[in-house]
Parts: C-alpha cells; structure tokens; sequence
C-alpha cells in the first residue's frame, strides 16, 4: 500500500517537474509572447473556440441524452441495435474525413465545423445514456410499477437520477474530447485557436504553435474539472456510491 | 378480501402458467401461495396488481373487479413488497417509505406523521433513519423499510413476493416474528408467496399450494400437514411432517390440553422456555440437553411448570396422530 503510494505520489511530481520545466523553457524562448502581443486576436480566436464546443456540445446533448431514453423505452427496444449501429459509425469516420464530407454540403466556415463536431459528440453521450438506464437494476423499475408509479414518474424520478453519473460522465467525454477536435475547425475555416496552432506548423514557429495548444489543454482541463463539480451536484447522493462501486 | 373467479394466464396456445384457479382471501387473512418454482405462484401474485395482464376469468378485490380500475389507481391501493427491497438508492428513507403517500398527494405534515408512526412499528428511529440512504442500512432493515413501505397508504391488501427470501435464517426468523406481530395490530389482507414450508406453516392462516398453475390443496396448515389431500401435497411437506407439524402448537396449548408436569427439583441443571414457544423448539431443546425435563416460565418469568418428551408424546397422540391415522384410513 505504501509503495504503490509512494510511487504514485513521485510519478505525480515528476509530472508536475516535467510540466513546470515545459513552461519555464517556453517563457524563456518567449513562445507565449503572441498572447500578449496580439492579446486582440488571441481573445477573438478564443471565443470563437468556446462558440464550436459550446454550440456543437449543447446540440449534441439535447438529441443525444432523449436518444438514449427514447430508445430505452419498450416500445423502441427493439430499434436499438440499428441506431446504435448508426451512432458506431458515425464515431468510425476521422474527424477530418468528417470536416472534409461537410464541406462538400455546407461549404466552409463557422456551421461546417460545428456540425461535424456536433456529429462527433453524439456517441460518448448517447452510449453512456443509454448504459446508465441500462444498468438500472430492473426489480426497482419492477417496485415503482407495482406501487403505482406512472411512466413519466418512473423516468424521471427513479431512472433518471440513477443513471445521472453515467450521462454526465458521457458529457464530461464529449465535451474534454470537442474541446482538442475543435481546434481541426482551421481545416474549414471555422475559425478557434486552431488558426494559430496551424500557423505554426506551417511556419515552424513554435511561438504560435505554443501560444494556441498551451489555452487549448488547459481549456480542456478545466473543464474536465467543472464538469466533474457538476457531477458532484447533479448526482443523488445516495446513488453516488452506487455508481462509483 | 380478494377473490379469485376461474383466473387463467396463458402465454400462448401451448403454455398456460395459471389454469382456472378459485379462491378466497378473507379479509385479515395471510394466504400463503406456495408450490416449487415455476408453478405459477409469482405469476399468480403480480396478477393481482395487473403487473401481468389476466387471460380468463377474473380478480375482485373487496367487492371491486380490478378491471374496472385504472392499473395506476389500483396499484396505489394494493401494497407490493418485493425480495430485493426494491428501496431506490437515490431517495432518502423516508422519501422512499412516503412514496404512495406522495403520489396520492399528502400533505408534507400527514406524510411525517405517518412516516414517525411506521417507523415505531418496526422498532427504528424515525429521527436517525429520516435522512439516512438505503446503502447506509443493513440487509435486514432495508427489508423492514420494503415492508413498512407498503404499508405506508395504508392499503386493506398486501401482496408480497417472497419478501424475506433473501435473509439469512437468523434475520429471517427475526422479522418475520416481526411481520406477524405488526399483523396482529393492522389486520391486513395478505397475499404472499413463498417456497420456504416452514415461512409457510409459520406466516399463513391458509396455504395454496400450487403445481403447474393448479390448486393442489387450499387448507390451513394444520389441516394441510394431517390431512395431505393427494400424493402430491404429502410429498411436498415430506415425511416428517409430522413433526413439522409440532411448530403450529406452542407449550401453551398443550398445557391447555393436558397440562404440565410438576417441576423435579432434583434435577438442577435444566433449561427453561417460553410459555409461548411452539413444540418443535421444546422437543429440539429436549432431545439437546441430558435432563428430560424442561423448565416453562411465563410471560412475566415465573417457573409454571415442567414437560417432558412424555408429555408431547402424549399431546401428539391427542391432537396429530390421531388426525394422520384417520386421514391413512380414508
């Protein structure tokens, strides 16, 4: 127990080490220095990289987590196995394969992009909906009925809240994975820090480079953080330890 | 009181799950559907709250065919328990408990009051337990709570699927001597399967013991232990039913009958019992222990007097043999 802690804890702090000596090396070359001398630019790029994931996130929640319920009903049983299959093979297509098949419907721009990102999205949250109602222990569906409870009530107040830190977990997938993806929407003129990510490979200029793929991890470690807060509000306290056993 | 009328459940043209059944539950009454597994008797017991749909014939719940209810209202009325407490993690005790309160629309005081009044039927305190997750419950009392759930609307009927299957022996024991002394106050009608005999002899005024969806013997157990209607019925409850039988009379009986033997104070180290425990346990601690007698106290602990195997013997001969010898002869 003490070594696997101890190894553990100095992996952690080589990391940490490794981490740290990256940014010092990358201040002393100045690599950071377009995000103060075009602070303008950075914080347009920025939002433009907020808008694709926000945009494309939400839109792929609101069909992807009714998805997954819908076609956990009884009626749409049986239904599951093709649109799951269709969802599969959505994710099987590159991202850039998909960006480039966009293209040729939607052209370029703003829209291409967050559509496929959208498309791309869907299966984390959709599987993971459709495995949290899934692994609902049927005796308590079975106690609902029997008391008296109707469809809707079971849903919402048995289904649901049991299933949440699966959902949320699917969520929190999509959104850390959209967040790297979303930097490819350059490819279509979409826009977000990818333009600058681009730039420098095209020019070897680590400064570019640096100073859009650095905002780009940590935007992604943030918010693999608040949306695990999030899980922490969300989820029933007393179906919490059930989901994590 | 719920009452059966040629109830049949086919599932398609070859298998017939339940065939024709007839019988009353009289109101107060615990019934006991017992019978092997697949015989039908879940079956039977989920037919009566519609969670499986009744091909012929029909259910009449006090005077009430149940088609003529909504499935949702009827439900509501009709308390389930189930074996794996079906408690919902995400909900606190009582938000569990005050489920059928809450959908039948209590106010939030009748629903902690009913909560509090429950809770002290079954021994817990409502002020710990108020708050508290199904995970933080032992096995045990998360069973109590299935059962105290149920009760929670106070429904006239009960249906219960092997609700305490699921204990260890011990626990088992335990509630169900819980179970029936929470019975005695509220009077409930109670459907109840089980595959357990002794849970059977011990929770049923009445047993229907059921094979292939028919009705081998409808009987209190007393009856159903002497006078076994068919072969089958006999072998179902084995040879030693007789024996079995004992646990349906308590020490208290047979001192009614033929009263105890006086305490010999020559022996000394003996074992006492309860008045009111039943004769199989008596004969148990008697064949366990080198003294052949066994102390009887009352409720109060007094000494009351002695029995001996003799005098269960002799009991035996009064009330079991001689109804198992008339039941050989026809």
């Amino acid at each position: 127990m003490n070594t696997k802690k101890l190894i553990g804890n100095s992996f952690r702090f080589f990391i940490y080490g490794m981490v740290l000596l990256f940014f010092i090396w990358a201040i002393k070359n100045q690599y950071f220095s377009y995000i103060f001398s075009e602070t303008g630019t950075f914080f347009v790029l920025l939002r433009q990289h907020l808008e694709l994931v926000l945009v494309s996130s939400i839109f792929a929640i609101l069909i992807a987590v009714p998805a997954g319920i819908l076609i956990t009903r009884p009626k749409f049983r049986k239904a599951e196995w093709l649109v799951t299959n269709i969802v599969n093979f959505g994710q099987t297509i590159p991202s850039l394969a998909v960006l480039a098949l966009m293209i040729s419907v939607l052209g370029i721009g703003f829209q291409t992009a967050v559509f496929a990102l959208f498309i791309y999205s869907i299966l984390p949250i959709f599987r993971n909906t459709v495995a949290g109602l899934d692994t609902i222990d049927k005796n308590l569906i079975d106690a609902a009925k029997g008391m008296g409870m109707k469809p809707h009530q079971i849903l919402f107040r048995i289904e649901l809240p049991n299933a949440a830190y699966s959902i949320l977990a699917g969520i929190r997938t999509a959104v850390v994975l959209n967040i790297g993806t979303a930097a490819l929407a350059y490819v279509v003129g979409g826009g977000g820090l990818g333009v600058w990510i681009f730039t420098g490979i095209q020019l070897f200029d680590n400064g570019f480079l640096i100073s859009g793929a650095i905002p780009v991890t940590l935007m992604a470690i943030l918010a693999d953080y608040l949306l695990r807060k999030l899980e922490y509000v969300l989820v029933p306290k007393g179906s919490r330890r059930v989901a994590k056993a | 009181m719920i009452t059966f009328n040629h109830v049949t459940k086919r599932y398609n043209e070859e298998k017939t799950a339940v065939k024709d059944l007839n019988f009353t539950v009289e109101k107060g009454n615990i019934v006991v559907l017992l019978g092997p597994s697949g015989c039908g008797k879940t079956t039977l017991l989920r037919m009566v709250n519609r969670l499986e749909s009744i091909s012929e014939g029909n259910i009449v719940i006090n005077e009430q065919d149940s088609m003529d209810l909504n499935a949702i209202e009827l439900r509501r009325k009709v308390g389930y328990v189930i074996q794996s407490n079906g408690l919902f993690p995400n909900m606190t005790i009582e938000e569990n408990v005050m489920i059928v309160p809450d959908l039948l629309g209590w106010t939030k005081k009748e629903k902690r009051e009913r909560f509090d009044y429950l809770m002290k039927l079954i021994g817990l305190d409502p002020k710990i337990y108020r708050k508290r997750f199904p995970h933080e419950l032992s096995g045990g009392q998360q069973q109590r709570i299935g059962v105290v759930r149920a009760l929670a609307a106070d429904p006239p009927v009960m249906l219960m699927d092997e609700p305490f299957g699921a204990l260890d022996p011990i626990i088992r024991e335990k509630i169900q001597d819980e179970f029936l002394q929470i019975q005695r106050e509220v009077k409930k009608t109670i459907l109840f399967v089980s595959h357990d005999i002794d849970e059977a002899i011990k929770m049923g005024d009445k047993i229907v013991l059921l094979r292939d969806g028919e009705i081998m013997q409808y009987d209190t157990p007393s009856e159903m232990l002497t006078h076994p209607k068919n072969e089958f019925v006999s072998q179902f409850f084995g040879k030693d039913r007789a024996i079995k039988s004992l646990s349906l009379h308590t020490v208290k009986n047979l001192q009614e009958v033929i009263g105890l033997a006086h305490i010999d104070d020559a022996i000394e180290d003996t074992k006492t019992i309860n008045v009111n425990q039943d004769l199989r346990n008596t004969i148990s601690m008697l064949l366990n222990q080198e003294a052949d007698q066994v102390i009887v106290t009352d409720d109060q602990g007094e000494r009351i007097g002695s029995i001996t195997i003799d005098l269960v013997q002799k009991y035996l001969h009064f009330e079991i043999k001689g109804k198992l010898s008339v039941s050989q002869e026809g």
